[in-house]
């Protein structure tokens, strides 16, 4: 008996030793998959519970003590006019910069699509944006958005208009980030439609022409719409999730500035935990900027997993 | 008048003739199919007919107005696509309803939500649907119309795609190898269907297919394309029994019609290897000739005259009713497939010496072009056979669900 189940545990490859197959295949499984689970232990979720640590308590970066304060730091945050800025701020960003990338980027890849000549230039020039890094496309936008020797106030100048200054005035700093967080993520957004709209197949449209819908109104009411929903909402969370973390243009161009004018969560948060040390209130501002992102990735991931396909 | 006429058409991509020349007419309510291999041009030409594409020279007509510069909308044809297309996001009934929907109503009564109050738009909306419920009926789907074509079967998917050809009245019905995406039973279920589908509507059919079982089962008459080219036209019966060109009658047939290299001899007799036929070819002695038989036109024989083949069997297929034998004659570069009565041969097996010879008249010439040939050829595109009555749309409904007894496949 004994001889018996050794013999074919011996014969069973999978196993390798005198456990059941199933338990060995279910071994082998675990091991498989533990190098990926420990990076995401070790890179992801202690990191985060470390956050959520130091977010109930009192410590300062460097500092030899801390105590614990409960949920101070959030009722703090609820006070602090600087915060309360932050969040409006990001908020009305992500309300106007979204809607406008993605109906820009949609407007551009079907401009782009519809054309014959120059495809490949056009859809280079617009993508640049987006590899570009924005910590030195800042720059040139500063240089663009100078008061006084800018190109743009030259122009409204040689144009009779006033000449404002964009990124110190307290109404027009935000507008302008927007409008340059737009630029930046047109190209990305234009991408995904452009691969969005080559994905549909060509015989909806020719059956839309057979069925009368001819007319560009209704061929992109009656197929190209329709059929992009999936990508356009795709595209919205991405924009979503690429517009709570504007954070290089801030730093770069206003420092949140003039006074809490341009001030964003991702800012508030750096400021916070590396300029002010205020390791504990920054951990605190940083647990709401990830429930805010946990959020949108789940919802698109349901959004996804439900839309993407119509079934 | 013919429904449509197709004069001299042809159509490049770049190099590529995919449609080289064809003219082409078919008659009011007739069923007429392209029938040829992948990439021959059929799809192509149904198209350039529709107005998707555009033709390179001739000219295409439609109950005698000439509709080359015409949009597909306005050509007043419906068409049925092998991908069916039907538009993912909207349900059956929307689907069917869009061609009465985009000609029907205004652009104003189309809009979302603030349409169905412009008025007008309610007693339109009324009709479009009740005519959709009428061939939903029809094609017995109508308990699929809240659905959406994600959530239909293959055959399904298939009926709402010719229900919403259906739900005009088009003048054509262009269909562009509607079964292809079938199950073989299914496929020949649905062959019926649209058999009788055309019988009572009346409009003439344009169906595009590779399969010749469909062609021979369905057709009015069979139009024969290959590498862009218009082989033959006609009725079912004739493009088997009277290629007028050896590719057709290589098509057409299974297993395949045997070939025989021949020469002419002097007495107007044609001798292929190890027999002489007594046909009439009509040319002058030494011309070289292929000689086609079909499987079934060889018979086994005891007797040895001058037209009996002489051969080794070299293969035995018994297919139940019919049993196919592979004999190899000396001098024929293939093996010559005969059928031959399974009761009566049963015991043959590899290696027999075998004798056969046609059945008189059976054998058919080509010349060196592979063009028919013979004293009794008849002209390649002969005249569209007499067409039935055309059905009233109130006929039509008063005929109910389809039910279509099971066609029998003669031309397996
Ligand atoms: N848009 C196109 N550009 C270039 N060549 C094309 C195009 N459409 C068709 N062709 C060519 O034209 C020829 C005929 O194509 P077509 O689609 O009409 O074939 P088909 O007879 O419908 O074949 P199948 O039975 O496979 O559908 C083919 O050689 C094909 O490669
Ligand atoms: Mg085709």
């Amino acid at each position: 008996m004994r001889l018996a189940s050794l013999s074919m545990a011996g014969l069973d490859l999978r196993a390798g030793s005198v456990l059941g197959p199933a338990r060995a295949e279910a071994v082998a499984g675990y091991g498989l998959a533990a190098p990926a689970f420990l990076l995401i232990v070790f890179l992801i979720f202690l990191p985060a519970f470390g956050v959520f640590v130091i977010a109930v308590t009192d410590w300062q970066f460097g500092a030899r003590s801390l105590s614990f304060v409960g949920a101070d730091n959030f009722v703090e945050m609820m006070d602090d006019a600087t915060f309360r800025a932050a969040m409006f701020n990001t908020l009305l960003y992500v309300a106007v910069t979204v809607p406008a990338t993605t109906m820009l980027g949609l407007g551009i890849a079907l401009l782009i699509e519809s054309g014959r000549s120059f495809r490949a230039f056009y859809r280079a020039a617009h993508f640049l944006p987006v590899m570009a890094t924005l910590a030195a496309m800042a720059i040139a936008w500063e240089a663009l958005l100078h008061p006084t020797i800018g190109l743009v106030n030259q122009l409204m100048g040689d144009l009779g208009l006033v000449r404002p200054n964009w990124l110190r005035d307290s109404a027009l700093v935000l507008p302008t980030l927007m409008v340059i967080g737009i630029w930046q993520n047109l190209g990305l957004a234009m991408v995904l439609f452009l691969a969005g709209l080559k994905g549909i197949p060509r015989d909806l449209y020719e059956a839309a022409d057979v069925d009368g819908a001819d007319g560009w109104l209704d061929r992109l009411t009656t197929v190209t719409l329709p059929m992009l929903g999936p990508v356009s909402m795709f595209v919205s969370i991405i924009m979503a999730l690429r517009a709570f973390e504007v954070f290089d243009t801030v730093r770069v161009l206003t420092q949140g500035g003039p006074g809490d004018a341009s001030e964003t969560l991702l800012h508030t948060l750096y400021v916070e935990s590396f300029e002010f040390l205020r390791t504990g209130y920054g951990a605190a501002v940083t647990l709401v900027f990830l429930t805010i992102v946990v959020v949108l990735t789940l919802v698109q991931a349901r959004v996804l997993d439900k839309r993407v396909h119509y079934t | 008048m013919p429904s449509v006429v197709v004069a001299g058409i042809e159509k490049r991509f770049g190099d590529t003739v995919a449609v080289d020349d064809v003219t082409l007419e078919i008659a009011q309510g007739e069923f007429l199919t392209l029938l040829g291999p992948s990439g021959c041009g059929k799809s192509t030409l149904l198209r350039i007919i529709a107005g998707l594409e555009p033709q390179t020279s001739g000219s295409v007509s439609i109950d005698g107005r000439v509709v080359d510069h015409l949009r597909p909308k306005q050509r007043d044809i419906a068409m049925v696509f092998q991908s069916y297309a039907l538009y993912p996001h909207m349900t059956v009934s929307q689907n069917m309803a869009l061609p009465l929907v985009m000609r029907q109503l205004t652009l104003a009564q189309r809009l979302p939500l603030i349409g169905r109050f412009l008025p007008g738009s309610r007693g339109a909306r009324a009709a479009i649907e009740a005519r959709v419920r009428e061939v939903a009926a029809a094609l017995e789907i109508d308990h699929l119309l809240g659905r959406k074509p994600g959530q239909l079967s293959g055959g399904q998917r298939q009926r709402v795609a010719v229900g919403r050809a259906m739900v005009r009245h088009p003048r054509v019905f262009l269909m562009d190898e509607p079964l292809s995406n079938l199950d073989a039973k299914l496929r020949v279920q649905m062959r019926a269907e649209i058999k009788e589908l055309h019988r009572r509507l009346g409009i003439t059919f344009l169906y595009v297919t590779h399969d010749q079982a469909e062609a021979m089962t369905m057709s009015d008459r069979v139009a024969v394309m290959m590498e862009g080219e218009l082989l033959q036209v006609a009725p079912p019966k004739t493009i088997y029994a009277a290629p007028a060109d050896m590719r057709v009658a290589t098509f057409i047939g299974s297993p395949r019609i045997n070939l025989l290299g021949g020469v002419v001899r002097g007495d107007g007799a044609v001798e292929v290897p190890t027999a002489v036929l007594d046909v009439a070819a009509g040319l002058s002695a030494g011309s070289t000739v292929t000689v086609g038989l079909r499987p079934e036109s060889l018979a086994l024989v005891e007797v040895n005259g001058r037209d009996t083949f002489r051969g080794t069997v070299r293969a035995v297929e018994h297919l139940g009713a019919d049993l196919f034998v592979h004999a190899e004659v000396e001098g024929a570069a293939e093996p010559v497939i005969l059928r031959a009565d399974p009761a009566a041969h049963d015991g043959l097996a590899y290696g027999d010496a075998v004798c056969f010879a046609p059945r008189p008249g059976a054998a058919l010439l080509f010349d060196g072009e592979g063009r028919r040939t013979g004293l009794d050829v008849p002209a390649p595109c002969g005249p569209s056979p007499a067409l039935g009555l055309r059905l009233d749309d109130a006929a039509f409904r008063a005929a109910g669900p389809m039910t279509v007894p099971r066609p029998v496949d003669q031309w397996r």
